[in-house]
């Protein structure tokens, strides 16, 4: 399932990344895709990606809507990944 | 209605002179500028940097000021926030509204500055003297967006 991500604030400067395209793998839990399983998958990427989503430190959005973990992820959407927002 | 995201600066008279045009209606202009500090609790600002997420941003500024406008009779809104790096001193957001009483102007001004500040995608990182670090939702802010929720127009 492709999916396009993007990263702000935070997560965004320590991971040295603003955007990628992601293929989740099918071995992810049988159903619907969540922002958590998503989230899981990318922690596998090592201690700094741990880290960086680490739960109290990462907010979302999925098609440029705010969204909680358990929110259903699909093919094509746009998912933001980034810290609690500080504007004004 | 008119929002705008920008890096240059923005001069508050001639925007509140477009705001008002040529009609006579509008009895209140109000606006709130959003300025640098030089201090905080990270230590002496030496500047800031602030970034968005563009389409998102106008989209969550859109449904505020859309939200506004369904609570007050609103004349004509006007947003500008600023983005990329800021110096102390320098305004980074502007909310101006146009009514035709005070009391309209007044809320909705303030409604939209409260909202900005909960539900708009901006992330702001600050460098000081001690080092930089991204700032975070405050608890205050997001107790004056809750006060909204019960709150009539």
């Amino acid at each position: 399932m492709k999916i396009e991500l993007l990263y702000f604030g935070r997560p965004s400067e320590i991971l040295r990344i603003s955007r990628e395209s992601v293929d989740l793998p099918d071995e992810l839990p049988e159903g619907s895709k969540t922002l958590a399983d998503l989230l899981a998958w990318l922690k596998l990427r090592g201690e700094n990606w741990q880290q960086a989503l680490a739960e109290n430190r990462v907010r979302c959005a999925i098609n440029q809507e705010f969204c909680k973990p358990n929110s259903p992820i699909k093919a094509g959407d746009e998912v933001a990944i980034f810290s609690p927002i500080s504007g004004g | 209605m008119s929002v705008s995201i920008q890096e240059k600066d923005f001069d508050l008279n001639s925007e509140l002179a477009a705001l008002r045009g040529n009609t006579a209606q509008i009895g209140a202009l109000v606006s709130f500028t959003g300025l640098v500090r030089d201090f905080s609790n990270g230590g002496n600002i030496e500047n800031i940097y602030l970034e968005h997420y563009p389409g998102m941003t106008e989209k969550a500024l859109g449904k505020i000021i859309s939200e506004a406008s369904t609570r007050w009779n609103l004349l004509g809104v006007r947003v500008i926030h600023r983005v990329g790096q800021l110096a102390p001193g320098e305004q980074i957001v502007l909310v101006a509204t146009a009514a035709l009483h005070r009391a309209e102007a007044f809320s909705a001004c303030e409604y939209i500055i409260d909202f900005l500040k909960t539900d708009a995608p901006f992330w702001k990182r600050e460098q000081t003297n001690k080092g930089t670090h991204w700032l975070e939702t405050r608890e205050s802010d997001e107790r004056r967006t809750a006060r909204w929720e019960d709150k009539p127009a």
